[in-house]
């Protein structure tokens, strides 16, 4: 049976009198990648943030990493990553001192923080533009050198939101790759997108419309389930009635 | 504590590459303290002076050539009528108006008294006051002067008396700048620290990288010293650049302890990042935290002295002065550098801004959310 | 024009929906006003001052009850140590002492000359000057009263009227200087940082492209801006008539056309800014030091633009709030009309116009 890392119960998110996270109910296994979908509107950014504790859920459970959002966010934080839509890196830094800036803050020693930026900067090939402001890189690079920010720190699970907006096919593709990667080394992925062909690449995915979870499973069983070719068509099929877009 | 290190590293980075911010720090005391003194000169003379002299006599010549001599009053012209010279006070040619009626020498001799006329333009309440009473210490003056030539047989007459020796202490000759440079120099540290902490933490909401931060196991009271500690020191920079600007421009030398100076300003600049900080937290954009800043910033230092006296402000206002952290640091530049107060003399002061310290960095570090 | 309006109807969404800055922009004039109506004032009483009696005789009590009794002065020391002076002075406490030597009354009524010492703290000169006046007066009234000889010959009468603000208040002499100021703040400051912020964000390029000129589009920013700005002149005017007592006796829609035109001038150099430069914070760091300080410095209604080094005189000439100033108070409190300030009003025009020009020719520049 494989570890559970996140875990949520009926977790439910109000703003006055907008439901806009109805009751969810999910699990996401170690090391899988999970694509967490729907349409923009539908509460999947306001979910994700009650799951990294950027916003307090208005009621339900929920548990990552096997500490509970409510009381052990500390805990939590330390075994995240998290890669946010605008990726968040200082623009006025250079990419060396992004990378010492957000490894110190999450307790890596001076020594690990030179193996772990020298070995980054090799891996993603930014040799020539270490010490360069990362104001001057293209976008590609500064995703890619945003989502290798997050993982310094060897966390469990890596949350991203929406990381490949704006970006060409092969850069994406690229990233993606690298996603696989940290998969690979046993690191949890969580990343939401409304890129729907991104689904294909995932483990399970789960579909969030008006609030709730209309669909949660492997890509493949899904397409069976709907008879549909693509998981755009999946969409499709779950989304039309959706009351809430944009 | 290691986490500290990494904040400050980042931050003067970020302030040394940010050459706006560099520019101001260096440029604004520089500039204030040259051209605000120089502005900011209250003491009244070069009023412009209508004269509408019905006498023409060799007396009312005399008179007037007194009142030019003074220094005070800048002789506009000789102006037929009252309503002629009237017209210059309506296109700001002139600010007083000196009415000498026919007759003046003649009437003077027989009837022992005259009256002479003056209109002021008394919209500057402050100027009208001033020069109404300097034409009127002159005319005094002049009175007395013929009255002896005319009259030195009656010695008794001297309406003598009393004689006022008046004598002003700390700053002799009357020197604006000594009154408004240490005034400026807190306004200066003042602006420079709360404007700049306002915008720092708001800009790193625009951005993005607050949120990125608050998913780290970071804790927010690391992250607001690791804010205020950098800023704190760009204000001791600042006032430091200040006072050297004054001593070399002005020769204005601190009467008082350096230490004295030195420690105030420290407390001052905790209770003015505090509330810098504070701003940035209820504000979401650029643009508000830098209006609301400018809000207080305005109120603060409008009502700290350093125009007009809080004494002269009504009961409600002074509540609103005690408040006012900029005018315990106004009146603590004023006493240190030009009278050279010391740590007791300062105590109330302390205290307040200590308080005043306090209190806003609490407000801050107890409040959890950051965005609004 | 349809779509002119469209786009002024979006930016008014903006404005309005910034409910924060909306307050500020509002309340800050109301802010200012009261401040500058009630609280600012070089007004002089109950000052605390400090005196040394070392006569102790009738005249020396009698002088001082004419102390206590002025509501200019409030006696807050009262003793016979004269080294008490110094450090009630570092304290702050006090900011004039007088000492009456001892045989006071004797020397007046034997010498016909007595003295009188006083001590004023110039680290403020103003108020020590203003300090002294007074009190000269109160001992001055008293030697009136001793003498109370009215045969005293040749005298000349001074009599003397304050035109236009017979009590000395503040109030006339701020109220213009806060309107130019509001004016200046609202449209300068604003219109540039919401045009740069478009720029910094990357939508202005959006509206670049569409097949709008992008002139309307700049206009389109500056028209809120315009509406808030005539509301608070009404506000200031409104304020200024019930609450300050400061009528305005001139004609109310000369001045409105005026404060159109000032306002049109401090939108252009919002505008013009707002082309030059590429970041919110330069924006702002060039509205506030490059505007709005040499507004509050050389408009004339803080600080006596006559005193000033010439330089710094000839400086205020192209400063327009300088010339608005004048205008407003002209019309306002002095009640004149435009004969008398169209010099003025031309000056404003052409700085206008002036402003207006370059901005077009640093747009098509910026375009290429």
């Amino acid at each position: 049976m494989p570890e559970v890392v996140i875990h949520t119960e009926e977790l439910t998110k109000r703003f006055g009198s907008f439901t806009a996270v109805d009751r969810i109910t999910f699990e996401v296994f170690k090391g899988e990648i999970f694509g967490f979908l729907g349409a923009n509107g539908a509460g999947k950014t306001t979910a994700m943030r009650m799951l990294i504790g950027l916003l307090k859920p208005t009621s339900g459970s929920a548990t990552v990493a096997n500490f509970d959002v409510y009381h052990q966010m500390e805990n939590i934080r330390k075994n995240i990553g998290y890669m946010s839509q605008k990726f968040s890196l200082y623009e006025d830094l250079t990419v060396l001192e992004n990378i010492r800036f957000y490894g110190g803050i999450y307790g890596l020693t001076d020594d690990e923080l030179k193996a772990k930026s020298d070995q980054l900067i090799i891996e993603l090939g930014l040799q020539s533009q270490a010490k360069k402001l990362v104001a001057s890189l293209p976008l590609g690079w500064k995703q890619k050198l945003a989502f290798s920010v997050a993982l310094l720190h060897d966390p469990k699970i890596v949350f991203l939101d929406e990381p490949t907006g704006g970006v060409d096919p092969i850069t994406r593709r690229q990233f993606w790759d690298l996603i696989y990667s940290a998969s690979d080394r046993g690191i949890t992925i969580f990343v939401t997108t409304h890129y729907m062909d991104e689904a294909e690449y995932c483990n399970r995915i789960s579909i969030m419309v008006d609030g709730k979870i209309e669909a949660l499973d492997t890509p493949q069983n899904l397409k069976n389930q709907l008879k549909a070719s693509s998981i755009d068509d999946v969409f499709y099929e779950l989304a039309r009635g959706a009351k809430r877009a944009e | 504590m290691r986490i500290i290190r990494f904040l400050l590293q980042k931050e003067f980075k970020q302030i040394f590459r940010n050459k706006t911010i560099l520019a101001m720090i260096i440029v604004m005391p520089i500039l204030q303290l040259l051209i605000l003194p120089l502005a900011a000169n209250y003491t009244v003379k070069n009023i412009n002076l209508a004269v509408v002299d019905h006498d023409h006599s060799s007396f009312s010549q005399k008179l007037i050539s007194k009142i030019t001599a003074s220094g005070y009053f800048k002789l506009q012209g000789y102006n037929p009528s009252f309503n002629k010279a009237f017209e210059l006070i309506e296109s700001d040619k002139a600010d007083l108006i000196l009415e000498i009626p026919a007759d003046f020498e003649r009437n003077l001799i027989r009837k022992n008294e005259q009256q002479i006329f003056i209109a002021v333009n008394a919209i500057n309440g402050t100027k009208a006051n001033l020069g109404g009473y300097y034409i009127g210490q002159i005319i005094r003056d002049f009175n007395n002067e013929i009255r002896l030539e005319w009259l030195p047989q009656l010695p008794a007459n001297t309406q003598e008396g009393i004689q006022i020796v008046s004598s002003d202490w700390f700053n002799p000759f009357l020197n604006y700048d000594l009154f408004m440079v240490p005034g400026i120099l807190a306004i200066l540290v003042t602006m420079v620290a709360g404007f700049f902490t306002a915008l720092n933490i708001v800009k790193e909401k625009e951005t993005g990288t607050i949120e990125q931060i608050k998913v780290t196991p970071l804790k927010m009271r690391y992250f607001f010293l690791g804010k205020l500690i950098p800023f704190w020191i760009l204000g001791n920079v600042v006032f430091t650049i200040g006072l050297i600007t004054a001593w070399l421009v002005y020769g204005i030398v601190p009467q008082g302890n350096l230490f004295v100076l030195y420690g105030f300003i420290w407390l001052y600049l905790l209770a003015i990042l505090g509330f810098g900080l504070l701003v940035s937290t209820y504000s979401n954009t650029q643009q508000q935290a830098m209006l609301i800043m400018f809000f207080f910033m305005m109120i603060f230092i409008l009502m700290g002295g350093l125009f007009t006296p809080i004494d002269s402000m009504p009961s409600w206002a002074k509540v609103i002065a005690r408040l006012n952290p900029v005018s315990y640091m106004i009146d603590v530049m004023r006493m240190v550098i030009l009278k050279g107060s010391g740590w007791q003399d300062i105590l109330p002061q302390l205290l307040k801004i200590f308080l005043l310290a306090v209190v806003l960095n609490s407000l801050l570090f107890f409040r959890k959310k950051i965005s609004a | 024009m349809k779509q002119f309006l469209a786009f002024v109807k979006k930016e008014f969404y903006h404005v309005l929906r910034d409910k924060r800055t909306l307050f500020i922009l509002v309340g800050l004039p109301i802010a200012q006003i009261l401040i500058f109506g009630f609280a600012l004032t070089n007004e002089v009483k109950d000052q605390k001052i400090l005196v040394v009696d070392n006569a102790k005789d009738i005249a020396s009590q009698r002088i001082i009850a004419d102390i206590a009794a002025s509501k200019y002065f409030q006696i807050e020391i009262s003793t016979s140590d004269a080294k008490q002076i110094l450090p009630s002075f570092k304290k702050g406490i006090i900011h004039l002492a007088i000492v009456i030597p001892s045989g006071f009354q004797n020397d007046l009524v034997h010498l016909k000359k007595a003295q009188i010492q006083v001590i004023a703290d110039a680290a403020d000169p103003n108020l020590a000057t203003t300090l002294t006046n007074y009190i000269s007066a109160i001992i001055a009234d008293y030697e009136m009263d001793l003498n109370k000889v009215s045969n005293v010959p040749l005298r000349i009468i001074p009599d003397v009227r304050m035109l236009y603000n017979p009590q000395l208040k503040g109030a006339p002499n701020f109220v213009p200087g806060v309107m130019a100021l509001v004016l200046m703040l609202i449209c300068v400051l604003m219109t540039a940082i919401s045009i740069v912020k478009e720029k910094e964000t990357g939508t202005m390029e959006i509206l670049l492209v569409s097949p709008f000129k992008p002139v309307l589009v700049i206009l389109a920013k500056a028209v809120p801006y315009l509406v808030l700005s005539l509301i608070n002149v009404a506000t200031i005017l409104l304020l200024s008539v019930f609450v300050l007592n400061v009528p305005v006796k001139g004609s109310v829609l000369l001045l409105f056309a005026e404060s159109t035109l000032f306002i049109i001038t401090c939108l252009t150099l919002g505008i013009f800014i707002s082309i030059k430069t590429s970041t919110q914070q330069v924006a702002m760091l060039v509205s506030l030091m490059g505007m709005l300080l040499p507004t509050v410095l050389f408009s004339g209604f803080m600080f006596p633009i006559e005193n000033m080094p010439v330089p710094f005189q000839w400086l205020s000439n192209i400063i327009p709030s300088k010339w608005f100033y004048i205008i407003v108070k002209s019309i306002m409190i002095k009640g004149v009309g435009f004969s008398i300030i169209w010099k003025e009003t031309l000056v404003l025009l052409g700085i206008t116009l002036l402003l207006f020009l370059i901005s077009i020719k640093s747009f098509k520049i910026r375009m290429e």
